[in-house]
C-alpha cells in the first residue's frame, strides 16, 4: 500500500513539473512585449528595455523557467507585475476562502448525490424520474447562470440574503454562513444533479450483478446487500465522478466568486488574466494542479482500499 | 505414426511441426506465457482432425496459430508445402482463398451492423471479385447452408444462433477453401441446433472435399465428426490417432479421464461409467504414488 | 417491424426458417431505424426543433437582425420592449434581439469549432491507441490523464493571458483540452471490438488494418461520438459564455455571455436583460442534452432487440429492490389443497410473464406443474428459452422486478409462497425460507461471488444471519463445509478473494454456501455448465454425495441429458415455457412419449455412428 501511494505521489510530481513547464512556456512565449504592456503605450524603448531587464525577460526562456522553478521550490512564486505583491502571499490569503467553499460544496454534493442517486436506483418510480429530469435540467443550465438568478431573485428581489458576500469570518460565524449560502448553492446544484444521475446508474449496474441474486438466495437482507455489497462495488465509480466534478468546480468557482464578489482565487485570477500578469497566472495554475493531484491521490487510495484486486496488483 | 481411416493422404494439406506459441507477459521483464509446446499435427485432403481439450489446454490457440492470429515463437506451419507461420498480411490475403475459419460464438463472429450479404461478400471483395459475380456467389452460398436468399438484406440480429452459425459457415465457404479451422463451432448452440449444424459440416465435406481442423471441448462431438483426433492438455498434445481408437479406447491417462467424465444419457450405463471413472481415478492415483515413491 | 422478425427468429432455427420468409426489411437498416426511433420520441423531436430553430436564426442573423450587433442608440438606453426594439435595449442603447441573434451565431460556431478540434484529435488518437495498443496507448493515456486533471476554465484563463481575447483561440484550446473525452470513448469502443471474432474473421480474409478500421470499427464509435458531441457542444457553450461573462472575451463581439454580464450589471434597473441570454443558453444547451439522451435511448432500443435472445427477460423498469413491501398488505394466505402438504415443493399450473410496453404480457412460463419430495432430485431439462430457469427463479422468489406471476401457485412444505391469484411471489414468506430452507446454486461460479469480499466472509455471514450463530462458530462450520466439498486447503480458500481461486473451486464454494444452513430444497441452475467436463464429473459426484447424506430435495435445471442420467430421479422436459413431459428418469430417457423429447434425445451424439447425418436425411454426394 505504501509503495502504491509513493508511486502515485511520484507520478503526481511529474505531472506538476510537466504542467508548470508547459504553462510557463505557453505564457511567456506568446504574450508579445510584456514590458510594453506593463508600462503602457507612452513608454520609450529605453524604458521598455530597462523594464525587461528588471523582470529578467532578456534571459532565455529555459533559464527563466529553471530560475522560477528554483524559487518556487523554496515557496517563492515571484511577485505581481502590477501590484508587486508576492504571489505566494496573495494565494495564502485567498486560498482559504475558495477552498472552504469548494470543499463545503463537495461534501454536500457527495452526501446529496449519493443519497438521491441510491434512492433513485433502489426505489425507482417517481424518485427516479425526478433524478433523470433533474440531471437534464442541471446539465442545461451552467452553474454561474444559476448563481446570477439566485442573486437576482433571492438577494435582490426578495432580500433574503446579502447580494455580495464580501464578509470575512471575523464578523461572526452566523453572518458568514448566511453570506456563503448562495455561492455554495450555486456551486453545488450541477454537481448534485449530475452526480446523483451517475451514482444511480452505477448502483443499478451493481444491483443487476449475479452475486446480488445469490446473496438474496442466501437469506441476506436487502439492506445489508445494498449497504455492504452494492454500495461498496459502486463506490469507485462514484468517487471518479466526484473527483471529476471537483476538477470542474475549481474552474466554476472563479465565476461564482466574481458574481458574489468574494475575496477568493476568482477575482485574483480574472484580474491577472485581464492584465496578463503572468507570475500571478502561473501561481493560480500551480495551486489548481496541486489541489487536483492531492484529490486524485486520495481517490486512488480510497479505491485501493475498496477494491482488493487493485490492492493486490 | 497414426494411420488414416478413410481419407486419402499423400502429402498432407497442412502440417504443423514443433510449434511453440508464447505470449509476451504484461508485466515488465516477466517470463512470457507459453501457450503451446512442441505441437506436431498433420491434416490430409478431405480429412477432419478433431482437437479436443479443456479450457486452457491451448486447443483454440493452435487453431489461431494456423490462421496467423497467434504469434508463432518457434516451429513451422506448413500449408500446401509453404511455411506460413510468419505470413504477411498480403500473403494471408492469398492464403485466405484456401484457409478459412468458423468461430465459436455466432453472436460476436458477425458484425452486427452489416447485412448478411455484405458479410458474405467481404472475403470475395478482398479477392477482387466483381460485385455482380459476388452477389451471385452469395446466393449460392446461402442456398448451400440452407438459408433463404432474402437473408441477404437482413442483419445478424434477426437470426437465431444456429442460423448465424450457418452464415459464418457460408462466409468460410465463400472462396471454396481447402481447409476450414472450426473453433468450437457448435458449443454455443442448443442440442438440436448442434445436431443440424454438425450435419451441415458433414454434408459440406462430402460435397466439396474440404478438410477441417475441428476444435472442441466435447469428446462426443469430436468423435462424431473427425477422422483422426488429437488430445490437448496443458499446451501439449498428449495423444493422437484414429478417432475410433482415441475416443473409445484411449491410452493416455488424461484422455481416459476425459472419456469417463462425460456423462451418458442413460441412468444405468452412467452408473457403470461413474464406477469405471472412480476405479480409473483410484488406479491412476496409485500409479502416481508409486511413481512418486520410485523417484 | 424488426421486433416481430426478431422474436420469431429467436425460436426458429434454419429448419423452421422456411416458415417465415418475406418479412425481410432492406436498405440501411441500422441508421434509418435509429433516426425513426429518434423522431418518434417526443423529447427527440423537441430537441431537434429547438436546435433547428436556433441554428436557422443564427445562420440568418444578418438578415433577421434589425440592427448591427454594436449599433448603439445612446438616446434610448435600457429601454423596455417596443415595436422597434422588440426585446428592448441595453445600457448602451443596443438592440437586445439583434445582439441575441448575432450571439447565437458566434456561440454555435464556437461550439462547432471546439467539438471539431476535439474530434480531430481524440478520434484518430483513440482509434490508433485502441487498435494497436502498445507504446502509443501508454503515452496517450498519460497525456490524457494530465489534460483531464486541468480545470477547463483555469486553462482558458491561462490561454487568454497568453494570447489575448479571441473566441477562436480559446475554443481551439478548449477543444484540445476536452479531446480526451473522445479519445477515451473511441479507445474503449475500439478495444471492445478489437478482439471480436468478426474482426478476426476479417483478418483471416486478409483485410488490411485500414479497411478493418473503416469497415468494422468506425461504425461502432460513430453513434457514441454523436452523443458525445452533443454533450461537449453544451459544455463548450457554457464555458465560452462564462469566459465572456467574466469580461475576458472579445469586447467587439455580441455574445450571450457579455449580454448576461451586461444584464447582471443593470440588475437593479432592468432585470429582464438577464433573462434573454440566460434563456437562449438554457434552450441551446438543454436542446443538446436532450438530443444526446434521445439518441442514446434510440440506440438502446436497438440494443435491446439485438440482445433479446441472450437476455430474454432483460432488465427492469418496475419497482423496488425492497420486495418485502410488494405483498405485505395481503391478508392471511389460503391453505393449500388437502393431501398435498407432504410434498416439499409443489408447483401447480404456474405461469410467469413480462408485461410489454404495448400492454400485452409475454409469457415465458405457461401452465407448468410438478412436485418434488424430500430426498428426491427432479431434473428440469430444456433448450434456451424453454423457461426452465424462470421456473426455478419463481420458486426462489428471485424473478426480475418486472416479472409477474400470471397464473397458478407454488407451495413449499404445505404453505403457499405463491397463492392462487397472486401476481407476485410472497416475499414476506419467502425471505424467511430463502437461505434457510430453500437455497440456490448458480451457473456461473465467478460472477456469483462478490469480488470485494473474501470467500470466508461470504460463507460466514449467511450462517450468522440465518442460523443466528456466532462468527466463530460460523467460521468453524465454514471450514468444515469447505473440507466437505472437497477443497484440500480450506483455510487458505477461506481467506482468499474470489479472483484468487479457479472456476471449479469457486463452484465448490457456492455449493458449500448453498448447503451451509442445511436447507430442505436446493435449486441448482445449470450448476456444471460453465465447468470443464472432468471438473463437472467431480462436482456431480459432490452433489450426489451431499444430497444423499443430507436427504435434501433438489431441482436441477440443465440442458444436458447426461447430467440428468447421472443425478436425477425424475425428469421434466420443457419447451417454449410449457412442460412437455414428466416422468421417472428411465421412462423419459428410454421411452420418451412426446415428439419433442424424442427429437432432443435423437440429437445426442452418444451412441451414434460417427460421420453420419444426425437429423437431416441422408443425401447423395454431389461430387
Amino acid at each position: 500500500m505504501i509503495k502504491f501511494i509513493a508511486k502515485r505521489l511520484g507520478s503526481g510530481l511529474v505531472v506538476l513539473f510537466v504542467v508548470s513547464a508547459l504553462t510557463f512556456t505557453l505564457l511567456y512565449i506568446s504574450s508579445g512585449s510584456i514590458a510594453q504592456n506593463i508600462l503602457g503605450d507612452q513608454a520609450t524603448p529605453e524604458q521598455v528595455a530597462l523594464k525587461e531587464q528588471e523582470l529578467g525577460l532578456d534571459q532565455p526562456l529555459v533559464t527563466r523557467y529553471f530560475a522560477w522553478l528554483g524559487d518556487a521550490l523554496t515557496g517563492n512564486l515571484g511577485a505581481s507585475w502590477f501590484t508587486s505583491e508576492p504571489v505566494a502571499n496573495s494565494l495564502a490569503t485567498r486560498i482559504p476562502v475558495t477552498m472552504t467553499m469548494v470543499f463545503t460544496a463537495m461534501i454536500l454534493i457527495a452526501l446529496c448525490a449519493a443519497l438521491i442517486g441510491v434512492a433513485a436506483a433502489v426505489k425507482r418510480g417517481w424518485v427516479d424520474r425526478v433524478v433523470q429530469i433533474g440531471a437534464i435540467v442541471g446539465d442545461s443550465i451552467p452553474g454561474y447562470v444559476i448563481g446570477v438568478f439566485l442573486v437576482t431573485i433571492l438577494a435582490i428581489q426578495l432580500g433574503l440574503f446579502p447580494a455580495t458576500s464580501t464578509i470575512s469570518p471575523e464578523v461572526g460565524p452566523e453572518a458568514w454562513v448566511v453570506s456563503m449560502t448562495l455561492p455554495v448553492i450555486a456551486l453545488l446544484i450541477n454537481g448534485v444533479t449530475g452526480g446523483a444521475q451517475q451514482i444511480r446508474s452505477a448502483v443499478i449496474k451493481q444491483l443487476e450483478r449475479d452475486y446480488v441474486r445469490t446473496l438474496r438466495s442466501r437469506g441476506i437482507g436487502e439492506r445489508e446487500i445494498l449497504f455492504k455489497h452494492v454500495l461498496r462495488s459502486a463506490a469507485p465509480a462514484g468517487l471518479t465522478v466526484l473527483s471529476l466534478q471537483l476538477i470542474g468546480m475549481l474552474g466554476g468557482v472563479v465565476i461564482i466568486e466574481q458574481i458574489f464578489a468574494l475575496p477568493g482565487m476568482g477575482p485574483l485570477a480574472v484580474a491577472a488574466t485581464g492584465q496578463s500578469d503572468l507570475p500571478v497566472v502561473m501561481g493560480v495554475v500551480m495551486y489548481t494542479v496541486v489541489v487536483v493531484i492531492v484529490v486524485n491521490l486520495l481517490v486512488d487510495i480510497l479505491n485501493g482500499w475498496l477494491n482488493p484486486k487493485v490492492r493486490v496488483s | 505414426m497414426s494411420t488414416s481411416v478413410e481419407a486419402p493422404k499423400n502429402a498432407p494439406l497442412l502440417s504443423v511441426e514443433n510449434l511453440v506459441v508464447e505470449y509476451p507477459s504484461k508485466r515488465f521483464r516477466a517470463k512470457p506465457f507459453r501457450a503451446l509446446t512442441d505441437i506436431n499435427i498433420t491434416i490430409g485432403q478431405g480429412e477432419t482432425l478433431g482437437l479436443v481439450g479443456e479450457s486452457g489446454s491451448g486447443k483454440t490457440t493452435l487453431g489461431r496459430a494456423v490462421l496467423g492470429l497467434a504469434p508463432v515463437t518457434a516451429g513451422k506451419v506448413i500449408f500446401e508445402g509453404n511455411d506460413i507461420s510468419n505470413a504477411s498480411r498480403k500473403e494471408r490475403r492469398t492464403l485466405s482463398r484456401d484457409l478459412q475459419v468458423v468461430f465459436q460464438d455466432p453472436y460476436t463472429s458477425l458484425n452486427p451492423a452489416l447485412e448478411i450479404g455484405d458479410i458474405l461478400a467481404e472475403p470475395l471483395a478482398v479477392q477482387g471479385m466483381e460485385p455482380a459475380a459476388a452477389k451471385k456467389r452469395v446466393r449460392e452460398l446461402l442456398d448451400q447452408v440452407g438459408l433463404p436468399s432474402d437473408a441477404i438484406h437482413r442483419l445478424p440480429r434477426e437470426f437465431s444462433g444456429g442460423q448465424r452459425q450457418r452464415v459464418a459457415i457460408a462466409r468460410a465457404l465463400a472462396l471454396s477453401p481447402k481447409l476450414i479451422v472450426c473453433d468450437e463451432p457448435v458449443s454455443a448452440l442448443d442440442l438440436s441446433t448442434q445436431a443440424r449444424v454438425l450435419d451441415l459440416f458433414l454434408q459440406i465435406q462430402r460435397d466439396t472435399g474440404v478438410s477441417y481442423l475441428f476444435v472442441s471441448h466435447d469428446l462426443d462431438v469430436v468423435r462424431h465428426i473427425s477422422h483422426r483426433v488429437a488430445v490437448m492438455y496443458h499446451g501439449e498434445i498428449v495423444e493422437q490417432g484414429p478417432a475410433e481408437v482415441v475416443t473409445r479406447d484411449p491410452e493416455h491417462p488424461y484422455t481416459q479421464r476425459l472419456l469417463l467424465a462425460s456423462p451418458v444419457p442413460d441412468p444405468d450405463r452412467q452408473e457403470q461409467r461413474r464406477a469405471d471413472r472412480h476405479r480409473l481415478l483410484a488406479n491412476q492415483q496409485r500409479q502416481n504414488e508409486q511413481a512418486g515413491a520410485v523417484a | 417491424m424488426s421486433d416481430s422478425i426478431d422474436s420469431s427468429a429467436v425460436t426458429a432455427d434454419a429448419a423452421g426458417l422456411a416458415a417465415k420468409p418475406g418479412t425481410g426489411q432492406s436498405g440501411t437498416v441500422v441508421r434509418s431505424t435509429v433516426m425513426r426511433r429518434l423522431i418518434r420520441n417526443p423529447l427527440g423531436i423537441a430537441s431537434l426543433v429547438i436546435l433547428g430553430t436556433i441554428a436557422i436564426l443564427a445562420i440568418f442573423a444578418p438578415v433577421l437582425a434589425p440592427f448591427e450587433e454594436n449599433f448603439a442608440n445612446i438616446s434610448k438606453t435600457l429601454a423596455p420592449a417596443d415595436s422597434v426594439n422588440i426585446l428592448g435595449t441595453d445600457s448602451a442603447g443596443r438592440d437586445t434581439w439583434s445582439r441575441l441573434l448575432f450571439g447565437a451565431q458566434l456561440t454555435l460556431l464556437s461550439a462547432l469549432l471546439c467539438a471539431g478540434v476535439a474530434i480531430a484529435i481524440g478520434l484518430p488518437a483513440g482509434l490508433i491507441a485502441g487498435y494497436y495498443a502498445g507504446k502509443f496507448e501508454a503515452v496517450s493515456n498519460w497525456v490524457v490523464s494530465i489534460l483531464m486533471s486541468l480545470p477547463g476554465l483555469i486553462v482558458l484563463l491561462t490561454i487568454r493571458a497568453a494570447f489575448g481575447p479571441s473566441v477562436w483561440i480559446s475554443m481551439i484550446a478548449f477543444g484540445v483540452l476536452i479531446s480526451p473525452s473522445y479519445f477515451r470513448l473511441t479507445r474503449t469502443a475500439v478495444q471492445s471490438v478489437r478482439n471480436e471474432l468478426y474482426v478476426d474473421a476479417a483478418r483471416v480474409s486478409g483485410l488490411s488494418d485500414l479497411s478493418i478500421i473503416a469497415r468494422h470499427i468506425f461504425s461502432v464509435v460513430r453513434a457514441p461520438i454523436i452523443i458525445q458531441t452533443a454533450a461537449i457542444a453544451g459544455v463548450a457553450i457554457a464555458i465560452q459564455s462564462g469566459l465572456e461573462f467574466l469580461g475576458l472575451g472579445d469586447p467587439t463581439k455580441a455574445t450571450w455571455g457579455v449580454m448576461l454580464s451586461e444584464g447582471f450589471k443593470n440588475v437593479y434597473l432592468t432585470p429582464t436583460l438577464l433573462l434573454w441570454p440566460a434563456l437562449a443558453m438554457a434552450l441551446t444547451i438543454g436542446g443538446l442534452v436532450l438530443l444526446g439522451n434521445a439518441i442514446r435511448d434510440a440506440l438502446e432500443d436497438g440494443e435491446k432487440i439485438k440482445h433479446r435472445k441472450k437476455r430474454s427477460v432483460a432488465t427492469a423498469e418496475g419497482t423496488t429492490a425492497e420486495p418485502a413491501k410488494a405483498r405485505q398488505s395481503r391478508k392471511s394466505v389460503a391453505a393449500v389443497e388437502l393431501g398435498t402438504e407432504h410434498h416439499l415443493i409443489k408447483v401447480t399450473n404456474l405461469g410467469v410473464g413480462y408485461p410489454q410496453a404495448d400492454g400485452s404480457v409475454k409469457k415465458v412460463v405457461d401452465d407448468v406443474s410438478f412436485h418434488v419430495d424430500r430426498g428426491e432430485i427432479l431434473g428440469i431439462v430444456g433448450e434456451s428459452g424453454s423457461g426452465k430457469s424462470q421456473t426455478a427463479f419463481s420458486i426462489l422468489g428471485l424473478l426480475p422486478d418486472n416479472a409477474r406471476i400470471v397464473g397458478g401457485s407454488i407451495q413449499f412444505d404445505g404453505n403457499y409462497t405463491v397463492a392462487p391469484g397472486d401476481d407476485r411471489v410472497n416475499q414476506e414468506r419467502l425471505s424467511k425460507l430463502r437461505g434457510k430452507r430453500i437455497s440456490y446454486i448458480p451457473q456461473e461460479p465467478m460472477s456469483n461471488l462478490d469480488p470485494a469480499f473474501t470467500i470466508g466472509y461470504q460463507l460466514v455471514t449467511p450462517m450468522v444471519r440465518v442460523l443466528g450463530i456466532t462468527k466463530a462458530e460460523a467460521r468453524t462450520r465454514a471450514l468444515k463445509l469447505l473440507t466437505d466439498v472437497g477443497i484440500a486447503n480450506p483455510e487458505r480458500t477461506f481467506d482468499a478473494y474470489p479472483h484468487e481461486v479457479s472456476g471449479g473451486m469457486a463452484q465448490r464454494v457456492l455449493i458449500a454456501g448453498a448447503i451451509s444452513c442445511e436447507p430442505d430444497l436446493v435449486i441448482a441452475d445449470e450448476p456444471t455448465t460453465a465447468l470443464d467436463v472432468t471438473v463437472q464429473a467431480d462436482v456431480l459426484d459432490l452433489l450426489r454425495e451431499l444430497q444423499q447424506r443430507l436427504n435434501i430435495g433438489v431441482i436441477l435445471v440443465t440442458h444436458n441429458f447426461g447430467v440428468v442420467a447421472d443425478l436425477c430421479d425424475r425428469v421434466a422436459v420443457m419447451q417454449n415455457g410449457r412442460l412437455v413431459e414428466e416422468g421417472t428418469v428411465r421412462d423419459i430417457l428410454r421411452n420418451p412419449k412426446e415428439q419433442y423429447t424424442q427429437t432432443l434425445l435423437g440429437s445426442m451424439l452418444e451412441g451414434k455412428t460417427p460421420m453420419t447425418m444426425l437429423v437431416t436425411p441422408q443425401k447423395e454426394p454431389v461430387a
